[in-house]
């Protein structure tokens, strides 16, 4: 929506004054006005330009730099080892478990939180009395510090803990788990608290989608006879289409890159054996508790060059027109 | 559109009636799977360790405040507080006024190169915090910005503008050509425009972009938890973990402070739940 901007197009896109017989006076007003504007654009965009690049582009370089070496993190790296950090990584049962994990977050968090969101904003975009106050409640667990979240669900899932103590007392006994020692349930778990989490940011987005499908096709709708279902079925999902692939992008991003949850909910020894790492707490505890920096930055460019591909392909396939103004707009 | 999104977030609207039973049965249902784990810390904070012990799903028998007091007169959590503020409030400014300029230019000036530059910043997107985390902590420890302030609020300033200059570049677009124009003939220069009249008008997507920025600083862990060793430098979330590691046979404790650390997102979120909500929806719309 920005691609026509009307904008001052009499200084045109012309980058220096054409040089040349001219009438002078207009050729040098042309030219201190056309040398304010990048003086402006300079001096407006530089700071932003400088924080961005210094604390965002520069360190993915240095993270490529530094996990070709050996390195504990004190001097200048020396021990230069080419891509063996990259094999031990792969090498690493652990490191693959933390993989096999992140998959299971990324696809569980979309066939688990898409059907529950969309059936959630579907109500929660009825007409009903106390509809905004049933909206806020919905959304307080995405409001909530992920730190608070993991430490509450860590009590409450603990083996003496809440959870257990009510499945007891409603007679379902034999459904007590060890749900943050038992090494086969505990991805589960987490899988859990990251839905019950996250839950709310889909229904925000989806809700947000459906205040934009007009009321009027529902209203068309209704006349021709459609019932409610029939509406959502056939007007307002496949409008949703939009709101639907940005969430997926947004949340295959954010599972691959989860970290806060998994750090505080799980057991840092069942986090050691693999049952619930991802990529970003396997990186944590190798490269910054364990001081093996440059392994640890080699799963910093395995973590970023996941990622990244799945987002040019998630882009490639299933976004290209919906945020092709944020993310994939051509120059012009 | 993300520009009426925000600035009209209710378009149109119809009368409410009461809905059926059964609206208002799912309904409660989401609200009680929402909240019903908050609540027992909230109110799992008002009893003793020994009454949790015995009976993990009770109410308090009697009510005891002791937890709460205690946790507001004798830990660190009011100067958690004072730290998650400063970092918090550094961030917002600083992500206000770089991503304000660079949105201006991006929106208001025609010029060689504009695209690439949009684009350039829209990339960081794509780049996770969470995957530079390593180098960053490597980066601000040669620059000796480790255990300060800084260390937490320039990386997350330069991580929260390519969003904030998403959501703010189509809003300053959309203003209107003619009140350039006007200002233009009044004798004011573009800087004047930008300080006078188009800041003024798109104060909703500022305070969007700035409770964005807020929220996510104040919740944010793993960034705090590498650059700030320092314990009187921490923030709520990382007194928020120690206290439960630091106290593990306190759980009446763990839950009150818990639940006090809650308490201000909770509070911020009621007041400015139509900001954060439309920010996220303009972002996606961007």
């Amino acid at each position: 929506m920005t691609s026509t901007n009307p904008t001052l197009d009499l200084a045109g896109g012309a980058s220096a004054p054409p040089a040349g017989p001219r009438p002078a006076r207009r050729s040098s007003a042309r030219a201190a006005e056309t040398r304010r504007k990048w003086y402006e654009i300079i001096g407006l965009t530089t700071p932003a330009v400088i924080v961005y690049v210094m604390f965002v582009l520069v360190p993915m370089g240095f993270a490529f730099y530094y996990s070709l070496f050996r390195w504990r993190g004190v001097g200048p790296p020396t021990d230069y080892v080419g891509f063996d950090n990259y094999v031990l990584a792969f090498q690493d049962p652990i490191f693959i478990d933390a993989l096999r994990n992140n998959a299971i977050i990324v696809f569980g968090s979309l066939l688990i939180q898409g059907p529950i969101a969309l059936g959630v904003a579907l109500l929660l975009n009825r007409n009903f009395r106390g509809r905004t106050l049933f909206r806020l409640l919905a959304f307080v667990p995405y409001v909530l510090a992920e730190v608070t979240v993991g430490i509450m669900w860590k009590l409450l899932l603990s083996d003496a803990g809440t959870v257990n103590a009510m499945l007891e007392s409603l007679g379902l006994g034999s459904l007590v788990q060890a749900w943050l020692a038992d090494l086969d349930i505990v991805i589960w778990t987490m899988l859990a608290v990251l839905t019950w989490k996250y839950v709310g940011f889909a229904i925000i987005l989806l809700l947000a989608g459906l205040s934009n499908v007009p009321q009027e096709l529902n209203e068309a709708a209704a006349i021709d006879g459609a019932s409610w279902w029939q509406i959502q079925r056939h007007v307002t999902l496949p409008l949703l289409g939009p709101t639907i692939r940005i969430w997926m992008f947004l949340s295959m991003i954010g599972s691959l890159q989860v970290f806060d949850v998994i750090w505080v909910t799980s057991v840092p020894a069942v986090r050691s054996l693999g049952a619930s790492a991802t990529m970003a707490t396997y990186m944590v505890d190798n490269g910054f508790f364990a001081r093996l920096w440059g392994y640890g930055n080699a799963v910093a460019v395995i973590l970023f060059a996941i990622s990244f591909v799945a987002a040019v392909l998630f882009q490639r396939f299933l976004l290209r027109r919906d945020i092709e103004g944020a993310i994939t707009r051509r120059a012009n | 559109m993300a520009a009426n999104a925000v600035l009209s977030p209710t378009a149109k609207r119809r009368p409410i009636s009461w809905g059926n039973p059964l609206t208002y049965a799912l309904a409660l249902a989401v609200a009680a799977v929402s909240i019903t784990p908050v609540v027992y810390v909230i109110v799992g904070g008002f009893r003793t360790t020994p009454q949790i012990v015995a009976d993990p799903a009770g109410l308090p028998d009697p009510w005891v405040w002791d937890n709460y007091s205690r946790v507001l007169t004798q830990s660190d959590f009011w100067r958690q507080v004072f730290n998650s503020a400063v970092v918090s409030l550094g961030t917002t400014i600083g992500v206000v006024v770089l991503g304000v300029c660079a949105a201006f230019v991006l929106a208001r000036y025609t010029f060689r190169g504009r695209e690439v530059l949009y684009t350039f910043f829209t990339l960081g997107l794509l780049f996770p915090a969470g995957a530079a985390i390593l180098p960053l902590y490597l980066m601000l420890r040669d620059l000796n910005l480790i255990n300060s302030y800084y260390a937490v609020i320039l990386p997350q300033v330069a991580f929260a503008l390519p969003l904030t200059i998403v959501i703010l570049r189509p809003f300053l677009t959309a203003i209107p050509r003619e009140l350039e124009d006007a200002a233009a003939i009044d004798g004011t220069g573009r800087l004047g425009f930008l300080w006078r009249i188009l800041l003024p008008l798109s104060r909703p997507a500022l305070v969007t972009v700035g409770i964005l920025a807020f929220v996510t600083s104040w919740n944010a862990f793993l960034l705090p938890l590498l650059v700030l060793g320092d314990a009187s430098l921490h923030t709520l979330p990382l007194g928020v973990q120690n206290f439960s590691s630091q106290y593990t046979s306190d759980t009446a404790g763990i839950l009150a402070f818990t639940s006090l650390a809650m308490l201000p997102a909770l509070i911020f979120f009621t007041f400015a739940e139509k900001q954060i909500v439309g920010g996220l929806q303009g972002a996606v719309k961007g």
